[in-house]
């Protein structure tokens, strides 16, 4: 695109300035439409696995939900506690809001439609990703109230906790891959096995338990049900969220929508293909790579939902115990699994 | 841990199990109703809104004997009368505090005449609490409004009386 708009006459600084920012704009503006149409699809799940009907009151099946809490929360009152530490206190929700965002950057849509190709995009994923655990704690620490501090503390040891198995998996897929670059190792999953024609590393049998660790990490890093003592309403009111009201509440929930989103993205990219078809057959390939990548997304957001109408919540310590004592050692052995057959295999030792 | 227990951990065997049970009541149809559009049928015993009753000729029901005021264990009710133009006993004042009201029926079953009823209504919600203290107009009202709803209740109950 810098270039198509360099053949208007553009230096190329102004080309690439308006390139990307309509770039960012492309992807950030279709994301908050699908935020609300996943938060009411979230409803919707949860409502019908518990034999109610969910939002259908506002638009055709109440698909205008969102938009009208969107609407009621936006002409609502901004409060900001006397006690709270104003500037943070406002800050905190923009942080996760933002940090939720710039991760879709590197996130490949298509063969080559990818914002920022850069090459170690993965670590740029578990670097941003990690930064979103501050918007918690400090929306904690800066309202200045006792729930929201201990739902702060929480999630700052939760998503630490989950976020070293994370790095774990990681490591095993990108020894698979042998690249950080996300669409590398996209392009990494086509067609693994010579005498089975399927696209992704969840197929592989050394790779799958990573595959399931992955997925319930990523619940625990989004906060989602099982792991959601961050906001555990019958204990801690609503956690960090407490003392927010108005766009400032609305500005988290749709940061947290967008980082489960996310969350399923990577799930879909890192094990299940990205944008690849999951059989490596012809015809399949007519469909657009996006679109492939959108059913893997909402077919992990359905897990996502159906875990959050399933699973009750998690005692902490247990959530601790599965994170320290179970998923790191899994992960650390197959780290070790892993490198080990890539060593004998490709180094042909064996 | 037995090597079944583990082998059931590891292979998160409750966790498919009660994800399977979620997917099948997923399809199920569903138990809500949709309530503003529909509704459930209710009893002719059901409590809700007060309402007080007139006869055929549209003379009130109500003679002043204050046993709904005596009985109701909200202390809700409150009464003042005096006698009338015409020598018959009559409210001057007949209030209601509807948020002190705990709707046990009790005033129902002590009024002598039918005149004191809990209606059909459940849906009388209001945006003030002042519009919750009910008076004699408004509950004359709730009367006129209702009567043919609560004359069918009270007929479809009176055989278990």
């Amino acid at each position: 695109m810098t270039a198509w708009f360099e053949s208007f006459g553009m230096p190329y600084g102004w080309a690439w300035f308006v390139a990307t920012i309509i770039g960012i704009l492309v992807i950030a503006l279709p994301l908050m439409l699908a935020v609300a149409m996943i938060i009411y699809a979230d409803r919707k799940i949860w409502a019908a696995m518990a034999l109610r009907r969910g939002p259908n009151v506002v638009g055709p099946l109440g698909l205008l939900q969102s938009f009208a809490d969107g609407l009621k929360v936006f002409l609502q009152e901004t409060i900001i506690p006397s006690a709270a530490n104003k500037g943070l206190f406002i800050l905190a929700p923009i942080i996760t809001f933002t940090v939720a965002l710039i991760v879709w950057a590197v996130v490949p849509f298509q063969v080559g439609v990818v914002l920022a190709d850069i090459n170690v995009g993965l670590l740029y994923v578990l670097a941003a990703s990690s930064l979103g655990v501050y918007g918690v704690i400090i929306a904690g620490w800066a309202s200045n109230s006792k729930y929201p501090f201990f739902s702060a503390l929480r999630a700052a040891a939760q998503m630490v906790s989950y976020e070293v198995s994370i790095g774990f998996v990681l490591i095993s897929v990108v020894l698979w891959a042998g690249t950080f670059n996300l669409s590398g190792i996209v392009e990494a999953q086509r067609n693994i096995y010579p005498f089975l024609p399927v696209n992704g590393f969840g197929f592989n049998l050394l790779l799958f338990p990573m595959a399931v660790v992955f997925l319930i990490s990523s619940m625990a890093e989004t906060a989602r049900t099982p792991f959601d003592l961050t906001e555990a309403e019958s204990e801690l009111v609503a956690g960090y969220q407490t003392e927010y009201s108005s766009m400032a509440f609305a500005l988290y929930w749709l940061g947290e929508y967008a980082n489960v989103l996310l969350m399923c993205a990577l799930n879909a990219i890192l094990f299940w293909g990205g944008y690849l078809p999951p059989l490596d057959w012809a015809p399949l390939y007519y469909v657009p790579g996006i679109i492939w990548l959108f059913a893997k997304i909402l077919f992990f957001f359905f897990v996502f939902s159906w875990v959050k109408a399933t699973v009750p919540r998690y005692r902490y310590d247990q959530l601790m115990r599965l994170g320290w004592k179970v998923f790191l050692p899994l992960s650390l052995l197959w780290v070790f699994l892993v490198s080990g057959f890539l060593m004998l295999t490709r180094t042909g030792v064996l | 841990m037995s090597v079944t227990q583990t082998l059931k951990a590891f292979t998160l065997w409750e966790f498919i199990g009660a994800h399977w049970t979620t997917l099948k009541y997923f399809f199920k149809p569903k138990a809500t109703i949709n309530y503003p559009f529909e509704k459930n049928p209710i009893s002719p015993r059901f409590r809700g809104e007060h309402a007080l009753r007139r006869y055929p000729n549209g003379e009130e029901r109500c003679i002043a004997c204050k046993l709904c005021e005596a009985i109701c264990p909200a202390q809700a009710i409150t009464i003042e009368a005096e006698p009338r133009a015409d020598g018959s006993r009559r409210t001057t004042r007949y209030d209601i505090d509807m948020t002190k009201c705990i709707y046990c029926g009790l005033c129902q079953e002590a009024c002598p005449v039918d005149a004191i009823v809990e209606g059909p209504n459940f849906e009388f919600s209001t945006e003030t609490r002042e519009e919750l203290i009910y008076d004699k107009a408004k509950l004359l009202d709730n009367g006129d409004r209702w009567e043919r709803a609560i004359a069918a209740n009270l007929a479809a109950d009176a055989p278990y009386r």
